[in-house]
């Protein structure tokens, strides 16, 4: 591999304000939460306008990067000291940072603009495009912060956006404990990055990615993976990895486009880009890689596992998210030869998850908000423009010859398969489980009979709706293609992430494509016999235990409540009984004696004077039998 | 001799101080106060003629009108209790109490 | 010698008459013992060179102290006596306890003490002539301050009592016209019977006779009555005792 290349200063051009990406979006933001409601009869255009304005930076940026020659593809451009002595706050435009801000800005904006259409009738439109717009702005300054606190700061504020957008809807208790469990799943993860970037910060007395990264083949090994699996961590909590994935299937609960944008495309995807970005740390760290690629077929594995049995299309469509986030996961662990095919399928991903998400809204949309399959059935008359992009998307995911799916996915087997066998042939079960599911999903809601309630009437959504799914189904179909093949994506990038030994050609018909295919086609033709010919039941059927192990996402739940929840609630009872019994007892206590003694005492208090008296006699004699005895000594 | 007086004075004391706490007619507490004070005096006199010094006759006159007074207010006191209680017992004014 | 004699005398009355003061039930005794106690306390200031004491003994104790002493009591209730139940417990038996401990200990320590001869006060009082010229000298002298501050408290003490016993009158003063007319209103005896007009005897325990000869039960002496009735002892006139009997049992009510 190329050792990175050195960052260079520059304040020219369009790359030069490229810190508008992020300013526009956080303006727009600002304007929408601060303005109140004489924002809300426009609002929903200003975030539109904001999000698209800042794709068109990044356009230019884009052009004005590539415009230059190879070895000057990495710009930073200094902006304030945000920590003085510390971290000094810079944008870092190279391919890997100019990727996802053109994927963040470019999907994101089409899915503000679905937006519009999505949530005309909710009376609290305004404040979610404030928050959308807040999501961009924090997004980007994770990708294009050039150090790790500017990261971590993105990284906090995505999260804060993630809350908020699933807790959209907080009159729903599900929702807004939905969004308290992602807030604290999280956490841990966040935990472990902040963990990692102090580490990073005693091991090299730098935070930035310049200094960090150059010095990080004079560190210690052990202190690299320890770096490493924290940084790792910090991607679970963020990517809803195994152990941290808990969180993902239940963030459905927010508005459909926030699940597109945020857990589907973009946020989700934030722990891959850490792994990526900090290559230089995990290349030198083996372990940590290792640990990395496990992580990734785990997830790809759950993930594919629990999408089989959900019937909640959202959920489905979540547990796919999960598994194709494991794909990326596995191809970052496995150095320079794996990065490019990860962020490639990350961008194809962004684009067929987005169109697939769109999709599902759309239907919702038809469907007064139904989101069960069982419930749904033949829709592909009533929502053409819906089913045709869905099946676009459909077919790039479970990775159909030519599509996008298939050219990135393809590339991350086969690199597994070059790395080691079982990670190849686990990745290739789980293509294969990719087949059935989304197959299940396509033929439960658009193919058999009709199985929705009366009261439903399925009708195309509006033309704001279809246009984005049309624009991302186009890029779901020829954008993999266009990464993959003559090793284009690999090339451009290269300055950022460095390029292996040996570049790799696509060969259309090697072993394990054809597995991957062939096994794909056995999990569809599964599909169709279980949900495309036979009838399918409208209330779910009990199911065996592996039917129910997966709708349960594997006891992932259940598992951390008996490790973490319940384990937490008894120390919260200890500590209150504690509390209660311990602290509180002994001081009410030490007032109750004392209450309790002063309440006999005052009995001696008879109000007869005579009483008195006496004591003051006894008193007196007492001193006098002291006096006595002194006198005598 | 003066030892003699000085016992007097301690048993007079002592027999005031007990009727100071079984009598409970507030008049006849007083008078044993008054008894009290009395063997006081007593024991200053005597004193002084120990001494050969006059202050013990000085401050044994003090007393007297000290007394005199306290006599005055105290039997006032109780001519005013005795009015609203129709009472004159020590034991009947115990509002003040736990 | 004489002095002894004196002293022995004196001492044993004295605190017989103290323990009087204390167990005799009736407050009226109490008094006139503490009369009897006070009086021989002057004779021994007088004998232990104290002449002036002794003489303001007589006449602030004795004269003006005791006397107060029994016009309260009279205006209070002459017959109010102690009854002997103890309220307080243990009150009695631990009052004993403490005094007998305090005079004995008190006892042990004068005698304890070893004293020498008295001094005697001839020395004290040989310059100023006298005992009495001595005391105004150093009243007027070294405790001038101390007497002028027990004058101002005997003026402060009198108008205290004044003070104190201050009755305030709510209502207006009746006038001689409005008795007459409440007194006829309530149809009770039209003429109440001047004192004395029928009267055999003067004395205070003897009541009016109405015209009729029959005793006026308004002039019954409520104090005498109860008192006979207590001791059962009525007067030998059946139309008396019936009267006294009679006073006694509506007060009860």
């Amino acid at each position: 591999m190329e050792p990175a290349e050195k960052i260079i200063q520059h304040a020219g051009g369009v790359i030069g304000v490229s810190w508008l990406m992020i300013a526009l979006p956080l303006l727009g933001a600002a304007i929408l939460l601060l303005g109140g409601r004489r924002t809300d009869r426009w609002g929903h255009l200003l975030g539109v306008a904001m999000s698209l304005a800042s794709f068109v930076v990044a356009v230019l940026a884009f052009v004005e990067l590539i415009g230059l020659p190879e070895a000057q593809r990495r710009r930073g451009v200094e902006l304030f000291q945000f920590i003085p002595g510390m971290v000094d706050m810079g944008v870092l435009i190279d391919p890997l940072s100019i990727s996802f801000a053109l994927l963040i800005t470019g999907v994101g904006s089409l899915i503000h603009i679905y937006s519009i259409g999505y949530m005309s009738h909710d009376p609290a439109r305004r404040r979610f495009f404030a928050y959308l717009n807040l999501f961009v702005a924090a997004m980007l300054l994770l990708v294009l912060a050039d150090n790790y606190v500017g990261l971590y700061v993105g990284w906090e504020g995505v999260g804060l956006a993630s809350y908020l957008l699933i807790g959209f809807w907080q009159q729903k208790p599900s929702a807004a404990t939905a969004a308290q469990k992602a807030f604290i799943v999280n956490r841990v993860g966040d935990f472990g990055l902040a963990i990692g970037i102090f580490v990073i910060w005693t091991t090299f007395g730098s935070v930035a990615y310049g200094p960090v990264f150059g010095a990080a083949g004079g560190a210690d090994q052990g202190v690299l993976t320890v770096i490493g699996l924290l940084l790792l961590l910090g991607a679970c909590g963020k990517s809803a990895q195994v152990p941290l994935q808990s969180w993902l299937l239940d963030a459905m609960e927010g508005p459909t486009p926030v699940s597109a944008l945020i857990h589907a495309a973009t946020m989700v995807t934030a722990g891959v880009y850490l792994v990526v970005r900090s290559g230089a740390i995990f290349e030198l760290a083996p372990t940590a890689q290792l640990v990395v690629t496990i992580v990734g077929v785990v997830t790809l594995l759950a993930g594919a596992i629990i999408g089989t049995a959900k019937d909640d299309i959202k959920k489905g469509l979540a547990g796919s998210t999960m598994s194709q986030i494991g794909y990326m996961m596995l191809a970052a662990g496995l150095g320079p030869a794996g990065y490019a095919f990860a962020i490639a399928h990350l961008i194809t991903h962004g684009f067929f998850k987005a169109n697939l998400f769109l999709g599902a809204g759309s239907i919702m949309h038809a469907m007064n908000d139904e989101v069960d399959m069982r419930k749904y059935g033949g829709l592909r008359k009533f929502l053409p423009v819906t089913f045709a992009t869905f099946f676009i998307g459909y077919l790039a995911i479970i990775g159909f010859p030519l599509l996008s799916g298939y050219f990135t996915k393809d590339g991350i087997i086969e690199t597994a398969m070059h790395h080691s066998a079982i990670l190849g042939w686990l990745a290739v079960v789980g293509a294969g489980i990719t087949g059935f599911y989304m197959s299940r999903m396509v033929f439960m809601t658009f193919f058999g009979e009709k199985r929705w309630a009366d009261d439903a009437h399925p009708h195309e959504s509006p033309a704001v709706m279809t246009w984005p799914l049309i624009i991302l189904s186009v890029g779901s179909i020829f954008l993999g293609g266009y990464l993959i093949l003559g090793n284009t994506f690999m090339q451009f990038l290269a300055p950022a992430v460095g390029r292996p030994a040996e570049l790799p050609v696509f060969h259309f018909f090697s072993v394990p494509g054809l597995a991957t295919l062939a096994l794909v086609a056995v999990g569809a033709a599964f599909a169709w016999m279980k949900y495309g010919r036979a009838q399918v039941p409208v209330v779910a059927p009990r199911g065996s235990f592996l039917t129910t192990f997966a709708r349960r996402d594997l006891y992932g739940d259940a598992i951390n409540e008996s490790l973490f929840m319940r384990p937490g609630q008894w120390a919260t009872r200890f500590a209150v009984f504690f509390d209660n019994r311990g602290i509180d007892g002994l001081v009410n206590g030490l007032a109750a004696m004392i209450g309790g003694t002063s309440g006999r005492l005052r009995r001696i208090q008879t109000g007869f004077a005579r009483s008195y008296a006496l004591s003051i006699l006894f008193g007196a004699a007492v001193v006098a039998g002291a006096l006595l005895l002194v006198g005598n000594l | 001799m003066t030892t003699h007086y000085l016992v007097l004075s301690a048993l007079l004391f002592a027999i005031g101080a007990v009727g100071v706490l079984v009598r409970r007619n507030a008049i006849v507490v007083f008078m044993c106060v008054e008894l009290m004070l009395n063997a006081c005096n007593l024991a200053f006199v005597t004193f002084a003629r120990q001494h050969g010094n006059l202050d013990g006759q000085i401050i044994a006159f003090f007393v007297m009108v000290v007394a005199a007074a306290e006599v005055v207010v105290g039997l006032a006191i109780i001519v005013t209790i005795f009015r609203t209680r129709r009472s004159a017992s020590v034991d009947d004014a115990n509002l003040l109490k736990y | 010698m004489g002095e002894t004699i004196t002293f022995w005398v004196l001492a044993v009355v004295s605190v017989s008459a103290a323990l009087g003061l204390v167990l005799s039930r009736r407050a009226v005794y109490c008094a006139l013992m503490l009369g009897v106690v006070m009086l021989s306390l002057a004779v021994l200031y007088a004998v232990q060179d104290a002449p002036f004491l002794a003489a303001v003994q007589i006449v602030v104790y004795t004269g003006a102290v005791m006397m107060l002493f029994l016009f309260v009591l009279m205006l209070v209730g002459v017959d109010s006596s102690d009854s002997l139940v103890e309220t307080i417990k243990g009150q009695r038996f631990w009052a004993i306890v403490a005094g007998a401990g305090f005079a004995v200990l008190l006892g042990l320590a004068v005698g304890n003490a070893v004293l020498s001869p008295p001094a005697g006060l001839l020395g004290a009082t040989q310059t100023a002539g006298g005992n009495v010229p001595a005391l105004a000298q150093l009243i007027f002298t070294r405790h001038v301050f101390a007497f002028e501050v027990a004058s101002a408290l005997l003026i402060t003490a009198a108008l205290a009592a004044m003070v104190l016993t201050h009755r305030e009158r709510l209502t207006e003063k009746p006038t001689q016209r409005a008795l007459a007319r409440a007194r006829f209103l309530t149809g009770g005896s039209v003429v109440l019977p001047g004192p004395g007009v029928y009267a055999r005897h003067n004395a205070n325990d003897m009541p009016a006779l109405l015209p009729d000869g029959s005793v006026s039960e308004l002039s019954v002496n409520r104090v005498i009555a109860r008192h006979d009735v207590e001791d059962e002892r009525f007067p030998d006139d059946p139309k008396l005792a019936e009267a006294i009997k009679q006073a006694v049992e509506e007060e009860s009510k």
